[in-house]
């Protein structure tokens, strides 16, 4: 099982804006390379939450801020290796809507753990889930550790 | 045209993240890419043969379905196709969750 490595100050910045937009969830997409089994965050990109009509407990990424992203990992020399996003006031673990919206076979999928007063909220657990398999008849979310390393 | 393929269907295309192919229309191009990449069949299309709904096809900037003629809107050879599976999901619905 692969890691996902990561640095200080991305690890901060992924736990970061899950404070700045709690009680509702963020997002993002992390750029980066497949070095063996491991994947290596190198960049994230914040992205906007579409989902304005129930942000508290769902999040949606516009096409075309992937696109962007897919634009500039080709720029860069990068993949988009996978994603983030926070639960606020909810376990770090993924629901049956993340597993149902899970479609980037191979990658990570970030979930932080948000905990406040419905006003301001503190990043409490961040956890990382592999989606494995190669088809939504086989895929499957896998717990891996998040390595935090030192550029 | 050109088609970017996303990070998880690489896997079907020999790791080519970019894929040339001949075609009139964006149906046609893909049509091409799973002639060429079979197994790219089941992760674009149902089995009743329409793109799956979590699947969006960009026709340059523009989404594929709101083009007036849709999937069999014209492209050009210099046009760029990019396949890009969704991404969404969210807290609800976990045990405690407020929608449950």
């Amino acid at each position: 099982m692969g890691r996902l490595v990561v640095s200080p100050e991305v690890h901060a910045a992924i736990r970061q804006h899950g404070e700045q937009t709690y009680p509702n969830e963020c997002c993002g997409i992390m750029l980066g390379k497949n070095i063996g089994e491991d994947l290596e965050v190198w960049m994230l990109i914040k992205a906007g939450n579409t989902r304005t009509d129930s942000a508290h407990n769902r999040y949606h990424i516009a096409p075309q801020e992937l696109i962007g992203a897919q634009r500039e990992g080709r720029k860069s020399g990068l993949d988009i290796l996978g994603f983030y996003h926070s639960h606020p006031d909810h376990p770090a673990m993924w629901s049956k809507t993340d597993f149902a919206e899970a479609h980037w076979f191979g990658c990570a999928y970030v979930i932080t753990a948000t905990d406040g007063d419905k006003i301001t909220g503190r990043a409490t657990i961040t956890k990382s889930f592999l989606l494995t398999g190669t088809s939504e008849d086989d895929k499957a979310f896998v717990e891996q550790e998040i390595s935090i390393e030192p550029d | 045209m050109k088609i970017h393929i996303p990070t998880p269907l690489r896997a079907f295309t020999d790791k080519q993240e970019t894929v040339s192919v001949e075609g009139a229309t964006v149906n046609e191009g893909l049509a091409a890419l799973v002639a060429t990449y079979p197994a790219m069949q089941a992760n674009l299309y149902t089995p009743e043969g329409k793109l799956r709904s979590f699947v969006n096809v960009y026709l340059n900037e523009d989404d594929v379905r709101y083009l007036p003629g849709k999937e069999d809107s014209p492209v050009k050879a210099d046009d760029e196709l990019t396949i890009i599976p969704s991404i969404a999901g969210g807290a609800c619905c976990l045990a405690g969750c407020c929608c449950r």
